[in-house]
């Protein structure tokens, strides 16, 4: 199976003042197309700090990263941004809805950088909440809707302009244990209907259970790092 | 760019209900500001517009040579016997201004005000001054005619009434509209009575003088300054009182923008203030816009359009604010060079309304920069982590 990220030697130092902290130290990886994974460790072990390296919203000090075919560690900051319009969505512990939009216009916002036009960004809108089971909540603000209902608008916004790659932060970590594994069960549905490769930092091993491969991080490496490097690749692991 | 721009502005201005305490910091703020200037603005243009409503292209003054006002000035029966016989000249007024100590209506204490000697000529070269009450003084008679302001301003100038000055007592016989404010503060007699009441026999202050239609007033004010017989210049009306109001008005002007930017400057620190905090408050959402592909740029003008909108906002209710409570609203000022007072009203024009705006709109640009710019810099992950 071919490789969606490869991570080769990647380092993050994030400069406070005169002080210099390291918080990915040599970490290498790839993950396959139609993987799920689980980033999982301790607060500070560095998970939060790879996952937004593969999402293409930070830069590593050094090394390379790439996802999808760019090399994200050599390209302009405006390159990236273009490039995660249409190859990554992002699903955040606390939903990041715009309080003002309803469903429908929060999933919109994307779109909303592509040519499509306004009745295509409305149709392939709805069809996302469709997907979560949200389609009749399109009119519905965000604060109309439970945590479990504005995680899966907020899902639907990360599916909508259709990327391979998603990449999720803590995606249970505000729900309670039912609606979280309702949004578990609507990840894997997405990636074994649609064939999305995820990406999720967690803390709750039920989270872990539903991913295929679940690395470990502490102090910035990824424990027993070669080994996990390689078992990333679904071939080498047992799809749970 | 230009519709990710259009669409994070729309979006950030529709937030800015959600956020109404501190974008009604703004908004006051730059409403204050704006209301104090253009409230002495309109001060200053009251004035200007009651002295420059005075002139008349036609008229002109002829004063001795080197004295800015008429209070000072002074020609004698001669001279104006020779402005009468002049090429180009219509119609002599030989006028004695003075002042008088009279009580001010409105604080019961001592005020003087311009008492103008006059003689039939003076209507002539006046054709817009009408009497509107009463009648004209008779010559010879301690009578007063008073402008209508002066009737305000001023404690027993009612028509009918008498008054006491200079120990002799006056009766006041009519009232008089110039439609121009200046002389509408003022109180006329016969010239003669007051030549002789303030010891000024056979001297006037100026001469106000009508040219005839197709004379050309510089070329009168050549033969003036080169006739042997006369020590004195010729200046335009509208000049006159032009000069006589910018050292009124530029004082008022000077501390409208004095204070203004005393003001103007809270006001910018409270606008930066609330943008910053604005900008807080929205960390989340640019982060997220921004992680989802958004540029700065429109970020940068959200922010900015935010700053200016509320800033707008402030401009117009200061602005409507002053025009409803102090538009047309009379007051008088002291005339420094007299030590009368010259009846005027605010007038809030369109000028004024531009310049509080375009005020309004400074102070918020200046305002929400800063923030603009910190958003814009903020690293997407460094946003996100606001929550």
């Amino acid at each position: 199976m071919s490789e969606l990220i490869r991570c080769t030697n990647v380092c993050k130092d994030y400069v406070r003042g005169a002080e210099s902290i390291r918080v990915l130290r040599n970490v290498d990886l790839s993950v396959a197309v139609g993987t799920i994974v689980a980033l999982m460790g301790p607060s500070g072990s560095g998970k939060t700090t790879l996952l937004n390296l593969i999402g293409g919203l930070d830069a590593p000090t050094s090394g390379e990263i790439e996802v999808d075919g760019l090399r994200l560690d050599s390209v302009s900051a405006r390159h990236l941004a273009r490039w995660r319009v249409r190859s990554v969505g992002f699903v955040f512990q606390f939903y990041n809805l715009l309080p003002v939009l309803t469903a429908q216009g929060n999933v919109e916002l994307p779109l909303l950088l592509t040519d499509l036009s306004r009745s295509e960004r409305k149709r392939n809108a709805a069809l996302a909440l469709d997907i979560v089971g949200l389609g009749d909540r399109g009119r519905h603000k965000p604060g109309e809707l439970s945590g479990g209902q504005q995680q899966r608008v907020a899902i639907a916004r990360a599916l909508v302009s259709d990327p391979r790659l998603l990449v999720c932060d803590e995606p249970t970590g505000d729900l309670d244990r039912q609606t979280a594994d309702e949004i578990l069960e609507l990840l894997q549905t997405l990636h074994r209907d649609l064939g999305k490769t995820i990406v999720m930092v967690t803390h709750d091993p039920k989270a872990a259970d539903h991913a295929m491969v679940t690395l470990h991080m502490d102090k910035g490496k990824l424990a027993s790092q070669d080994d996990q490097a390689a078992s990333a690749l679904p071939s080498a692991r047992t799809v749970a | 760019m230009f519709r990710q721009t259009l669409n994070i502005t729309a979006l950030n201005l529709r937030n800015i209900l959600s956020r109404k305490g501190s974008s009604s910091i703004i908004v006051v703020g730059i409403a204050g500001v704006v209301a104090v200037v253009v409230g002495l603005l309109s001060m200053s243009e009251g004035i200007e517009s009651a002295l420059q409503e005075t002139s008349h292209p036609d008229r002109v003054l002829v004063m001795r040579s080197g004295t800015q006002d008429e209070i000072t000035g002074w020609l004698s029966a001669t001279e104006v016997n020779v402005l009468n016989g002049m090429d180009g000249i219509r119609t002599v007024s030989g006028e004695l201004v003075v002042v008088v100590d009279l009580v001010t209506r409105e604080t019961g204490k001592p005020g003087v005000a311009v008492a103008r000697g006059v003689e039939a000529s003076a209507l002539e070269v006046r054709p817009e001054l009408k009497l509107v009450a009463g009648r004209w003084f008779q010559p010879g008679k301690n009578e007063l005619v008073v402008g209508v302001n002066a009737g305000d301003t001023y404690a027993g100038l009612t028509l009918g009434s008498r008054v006491n000055f200079r120990n002799k007592s006056w009766a006041v016989v009519g009232r008089f509209d110039a439609g121009g404010r200046a002389h509408d503060s003022e109180v006329w007699m016969d010239l003669p009575i007051a030549q002789a009441e303030f010891r000024r026999e056979g001297v006037v202050s100026t001469a106000r003088v009508l040219l005839d239609r197709d004379s050309d007033a510089a070329a009168v004010g050549e033969h003036i300054r080169q006739d042997p017989r006369l020590r004195a210049d010729l200046i335009a009306e509208q000049d006159f009182y032009a000069r006589q109001s910018q050292a009124r008005t530029g004082m008022v002007e000077t501390f409208a923008y004095l204070i203004g930017a005393i003001m103007g400057l809270g006001a910018v620190v409270a606008a930066i203030n609330t943008m910053y905090s604005s900008v807080s408050t929205r960390l989340v959402e640019i982060g997220t816009l921004r992680s989802l592909g958004f540029s700065s740029v429109p970020v940068v003008v959200s922010v900015m359009a935010e700053a200016l909108l509320l800033a707008l906002v402030g401009g117009v209710l200061g602005s409507a604010a002053v025009y409803l409570l102090y538009d047309g609203l009379a007051s008088s000022t002291l005339n420094a060079g007299s030590m009368s007072q010259v009846g005027f009203e605010f007038s809030v024009t369109p000028r004024l309304l531009v310049i509080g705006l375009s005020s309004a709109v400074s102070l918020g640009a200046v305002g929400g920069l800063l923030p603009a710019v910190r958003a814009a810099r903020l690293p997407v992950i460094e946003a996100l982590r606001a929550n």
